[in-house]
């Protein structure tokens, strides 16, 4: 085993304890600025597992669009309609109840499924790292009309964005 | 011992979970926001690893999260755009109190 192995595994187990923990917090926590925060912590969590498995540009816009840009839509919605400090009320017993058994089954069953899955352990991440994608491949998938080129996602997506920013407009402003 | 898909996928699964537990339990609007994103997110790094251990050499998966998370700011954008609209109307951002269309 060499040393490039286990400083991925330290880093792997110490990004896997960010997210698991946090993610967990993020929806137990009482107080909505602080379930915001934890969420930060996962969407960089996650962005360090996207650079680890050697997509830089897809967490360089993780950070950037998720980290940046949702989390200052969520904290400036969260500072826009609520109090300081306050915490939400306790939950209905049976209601979170109903909560825990659905999610710790639904857990239980994907974790069954993936443990059996019979090609888990057939790659590993050294033998899958090769050549880093570069920015001139990612360009070239986006503007063409060929097979693996995405340009017309691409465009409908530009749409979307036109379409999402008139009706936040037209939805939030002030009658 | 060397990291294999089962590494990544076990992180991902339990962040899903959370993200259907605070889906089911809260109440708060934007805290049902964040346990979506948390259930996203989830889904992005599924897509990413598994192109990572199973086509190495292609890069459809990652490209599938970038449209992903481009549709993730839309739909957020427009989601806190409403949330902001409901607490003009009715004072707050719980689900069980916004129970009329038009106000």
């Amino acid at each position: 085993m060499d040393s490039t192995s286990v400083a991925n595994i330290i880093l792997y187990s110490v990004t896997a304890l960010i997210v698991v923990v946090f993610s967990v917090m993020a929806v137990t926590t009482r107080k909505i600025l602080r379930a915001a925060t934890y969420l930060l912590f996962v969407l960089i969590g996650t962005s360090l597992f996207y650079f680890q498995l050697g997509y830089q540009f897809l967490g360089a816009v993780q950070i950037a669009v998720y980290a940046g840009g949702i989390m200052v839509l969520f904290v400036f919605a969260i500072l826009l309609t609520h109090k300081p400090n306050e915490a939400a009320p306790v939950l209905l017993t049976h209601r979170s109840k109903m909560g825990v058994l659905v999610s710790v089954a639904g857990a239980a069953l994907l974790l069954l499924a993936i443990f059996y899955m019979p090609i888990a352990h057939d790659m590993t991440l050294a033998g899958c790292l090769g050549s880093d994608i570069t920015i001139k491949e990612i360009g070239r998938a986006f503007t063409g009309t060929d097979k693996f080129q995405y340009l017309l996602p691409f465009e409908a997506i530009s749409v979307l964005l036109l379409a999402c920013i008139i009706g936040g407009v037209t939805v939030a402003r002030k009658r | 011992m060397d990291l294999d898909m089962l590494w990544y996928l076990v992180p991902s699964v339990i962040m899903f979970a959370a993200g259907v537990y605070g889906f089911m339990t809260r109440k708060n609007m934007i805290a049902m926001l964040i346990s979506l994103e948390l259930m996203l997110n989830a889904a992005d790094l599924n897509f990413v690893v598994f192109n990572r251990f199973l086509f190495p050499g292609q890069m459809e998966g990652m490209v599938f999260t970038l449209f992903a998370i481009a549709i993730a700011a839309a739909e957020t954008a427009v989601a806190i755009a409403i949330i902001v609209n409901i607490y003009r109307a009715i004072g707050n951002t719980d689900v069980n109190d916004a129970d009329k269309m038009k106000y």
